[in-house]
C-alpha cells in the first residue's frame, strides 16, 4: 500500500525523546522511529505494545518438543520396536537430548521467520530507507499521513519539537502474504505519557 | 536522611522462634535420637541426627556463600546492575563467619566421633580390607577433610569481612572522583580475584567431594562439584531475592525496582535451568552407560523409599521455575516472585537431603519434626545475622561508584 510520511531527522537522544511524548500528545500517528543503535527505554516512550514473538517462540518449541517425544516413540516403540543395549521400547532419558535440540530448532527457526514476517523483511525484498542517515549517526522519526492530516501543520510541529531536516516522502508498505491493507496493531492506546 | 533500618517486631519474633525451634530440636534430638548410640548404624536414629546436622549445615552454609559468590563475580565482570542491593548480599555475606562455625563444629563432631554411618572411609577396618578406599586413603581422611575445611571456611569468612568492609568505608569516603573510585574498585577486584580462586577450589570442586560425594566414597561422578554448585548457586540468589523485598517492603533500597527484580528472576530461571542441565548429565550417562558400579547410586534413589522425592526434586526445581517464571511479567510481580524463591530454597533443601539420606539411613528415609526442626533453626540464623548487619548499616551505599549504573539500570 502507497502511503505518505512526514519524516523528521534529530541528532540529540535528548531532544528525541520529548518530541516522541509530544507526538503521542498531539495525536498525530507514529509510523516508527529509526535508530542507529537500540535505544533504551524508546519503547516504552513511543508506547509500543510487548510483541508477541515470544510466545509464538512458546508454541513452536512445544511444537517441536511433541515432534520429538511423537516421531521417536512411534518410530521405536509402535512401528519397528528394536532392542538397544536392553533399554526399554520407549527409553525417555535418551530422548531428551534429541528432544532438546528439537525444541530449541523449531523455536528458532520459527521465530526468525515469524519475525520476518511480522517486520515485512525477506532475504532479496527491498524496503524503503527514510533517510541513509538512520544507520550512522541520527534518530529519524516518521508520522504517517492519514486522511484527516496536514501536512503543512505535521511539519512545522516536527521543526518546533527539535527536528533538524524535514522531508515528506510517498513509500510502500507490506508485501507478503496479503498484508498490504492491513494496520499493524503496533501501539497501545491507553496510558498516554505526559 | 533518617532512612535506618530498624527491626519490625514481628521480623524479630520470627527469628527468635525460628532458633528457639532449631535449639529445642536439638535438644529433643539429643534426647530422643540417641547420637551417642555409636556409628554401627543399627540405630537409625543416631545415624539420622547426624545426618540432618551434615544435611542442613552444608546447604546453608553454601547457600550464604553465595551471596560473597555473587558480589565477586559482578566486580570482576565490572557489572553494576547490582550495586542498588549490594548492601543485601553483605548482610547474607556478614553470616558466614557465625555459619562456617556452626558447620565446622559439625564436621568435626561427625569425623573426630568417627561416624562412619556418615562417612564410611573414617572406618579404618573396611578402608585397610577395601582395595578402593585403599586406594584414596591419601585424599579421603580425617586430615584432609577436617584441615581442607577449615582453610576454606577461614578464608570465606576473612575475605567476606575483608569485602565488607571495603564497601563500608566507602560510607564515609563522600562522593569519589575519578581517580579514588578507580582505586576503590582495584580493592574490590583484587579480593575478589582472591576469592574467585578459592571458590574454583572449594566449591567447583574439592568441598563437594569431601563434604557430600564422600557419603557414597565408592561412587563418583565427575559432574558432582558443579551440580552441588548449581544446587546451592539457585537457591542463594532465590533468598538473596527473599532479602531483596524484604528490605524493600521496609522502605530500604530506593533505587531498587522491578528492573532488578526481573534481572534476579532471570538467574533463577537460568540457573534452574542450567542446575536440571547438569543433574540430567549425570544421570544420563550413568543411566546410558548401565556400569552396576555407578548406577548403583541412583538405584538407591529410584527404587524404594526415595522414588517419591527423587520426581518432586526435578518438579519442583525445574518444572516449576520454567513454566511460571518463562514471562517477563512474572519476574516483575513481587507476589510471585517470592512464592518461587521460597519453592526454590526449599526444593534443593530436598534435593541436599536426597544426596545426604539414601547414603547414610538408607531405606529409612525420615522427613519429620527433626529434619524440619533443624532446618528452621538454620534459618533462624540466618534472619538474625542479616539484621545484626542491617540495624547497624545504611542498606544503599550511597558513594559506590557504580550506583548511577545501577539506578538507571534497565532490562
Amino acid at each position: 500500500m502507497i502511503k505518505s510520511f512526514v519524516v523528521g531527522t534529530f541528532e540529540d537522544e535528548k531532544v528525541l525523546f520529548p518530541a516522541v511524548k509530544q507526538v503521542r500528545k498531539a495525536g498525530y500517528k507514529l509510523h516508527d522511529v529509526y535508530t542507529p543503535y537500540p535505544v533504551h527505554g524508546l519503547d516504552k516512550a513511543m508506547g509500543l505494545r510487548e510483541t508477541s514473538l515470544h510466545t509464538a517462540g512458546f508454541i513452536y518449541g512445544l511444537m517441536g518438543t511433541m515432534i520429538a517425544i511423537g516421531g521417536m516413540g512411534w518410530i521405536f516403540a509402535v512401528d519397528w520396536p528394536l532392542n538397544f543395549g536392553g533399554k526399554p521400547h520407549f527409553p525417555l532419558p535418551a530422548y531428551i537430548p534429541i528432544t532438546f535440540e528439537l525444541t530449541v530448532l523449531l523455536s528458532g527457526v520459527g521465530m526468525v521467520l515469524t519475525y520476518c514476517y511480522l517486520n515485512q523483511l525477506m532475504p532479496g525484498v527491498k524496503k524503503h530507507h527514510f533517510s541513509p542517515r538512520a544507520t550512522d549517526d541520527a534518530f529519524i522519526m516518521v508520522l504517517e499521513m492519514t486522511a484527516g492530516s496536514n501536512e503543512e501543520e505535521m511539519k512545522k510541529f516536527l521543526a518546533d519539537n527539535g527536528a533538524i531536516d524535514i522531508n515528506t516522502q510517498v513509500a510502500e508498505e507490506g508485501w507478503w502474504f496479503g498484508r498490504y491493507d492491513r494496520d499493524q496493531k503496533l501501539y497501545r492506546e491507553k496510558e498516554v505519557v505526559a | 536522611m533518617d532512612n535506618r533500618y530498624v527491626t519490625p517486631a514481628a521480623y524479630k519474633k520470627s527469628y527468635m522462634a525460628f532458633i528457639g525451634i532449631g535449639i529445642l530440636t536439638l535438644i529433643l534430638g539429643f534426647v530422643f535420637l540417641n547420637p551417642f548410640a555409636g556409628a554401627h548404624g543399627d540405630n537409625v536414629n543416631s545415624t539420622r541426627f547426624w545426618a540432618v546436622l551434615v544435611q542442613n549445615s552444608t546447604y546453608w552454609m553454601l547457600l550464604v556463600n553465595v551471596a560473597l559468590f555473587f558480589i565477586v563475580i559482578s566486580t570482576l565482570a565490572q557489572g553494576g546492575w547490582n550495586a542498588a542491593f549490594r548492601r543485601v548480599n553483605e548482610a547474607i555475606t556478614s553470616v558466614i563467619p557465625v555459619m562456617a562455625i556452626i558447620t565446622f563444629i559439625i564436621l568435626l563432631c561427625v569425623v573426630v566421633g568417627g561416624r562412619y554411618d556418615i562417612y564410611h572411609w573414617l572406618d579404618g577396618e573396611a578402608v585397610a580390607h577395601d582395595e578402593l578406599l585403599n586406594h584414596k586413603k591419601g585424599f579421603l581422611n580425617a586430615g584432609v577433610f577436617l584441615g581442607f575445611t577449615f582453610v576454606v571456611l577461614f578464608l570465606w569468612s576473612y575475605l567476606g569481612r575483608k569485602i565488607n568492609k571495603l564497601s563500608r568505608e566507602s560510607d564515609e569516603m563522600g562522593a569519589m572522583d575519578f581517580e579514588t573510585s578507580k582505586k576503590f574498585n582495584a580493592q574490590n577486584l583484587k579480593f575478589s580475584a582472591y576469592y574467585i580462586v578459592i571458590y574454583l577450589l572449594s566449591v567447583a570442586s574439592i568441598l563437594p567431594w569431601l563434604w557430600l560425594m564422600s557419603i557414597d566414597p565408592h561412587w563418583y561422578s565427575t559432574m558432582y562439584s558443579w551440580y552441588t554448585f548449581a544446587s546451592t548457586f539457585v537457591a542463594g540468589i532465590a533468598m538473596l531475592t527473599l532479602f531483596v523485598i524484604y528490605f524493600k517492603n521496609q522502605g530500604q533500597l530506593e533505587y531498587v525496582n522491578k528492573e532488578h527484580l526481573q534481572d534476579l528472576g532471570k538467574f533463577m530461571f537460568a540457573f534452574s535451568i542450567f542446575w536440571t542441565y547438569l543433574w540430567f548429565d549425570q544421570f544420563m550417562l550413568i543411566w546410558y552407560g548401565n556400569i552396576p558400579e555407578e548406577t548403583v547410586y541412583f538405584k538407591s534413589r529410584l527404587q524404594g523409599p526415595y522414588k517419591g522425592l527423587f520426581y518432586l526434586n526435578l518438579i519442583v526445581n525445574f518444572i516449576l521455575p520454567f513454566l511460571l517464571f518463562m514471562k517477563a511479567a512474572s519476574k516483575r510481580n513481587y507476589a510471585l516472585v517470592t512464592f518461587v524463591s521460597i519453592v526454590i530454597i526449599f526444593g534443593h533443601w530436598i534435593d541436599f537431603y536426597q544426596m545426604v539420606m539414601p547414603g547414610t539411613v538408607y531405606n529409612n528415609p525420615h522427613l519429620s519434626w527433626f529434619e524440619f526442626g533443624i532446618a528452621l533453626g538454620f534459618v533462624g540464623v540466618i534472619m538474625w545475622g542479616v539484621n545484626r548487619f542491617a540495624v547497624k548499616t545504611p542498606m544503599t551505599a550511597l558513594n559506590d561508584p557504580f550506583l548511577k549504573e545501577s539506578i538507571i539500570h534497565h532490562v
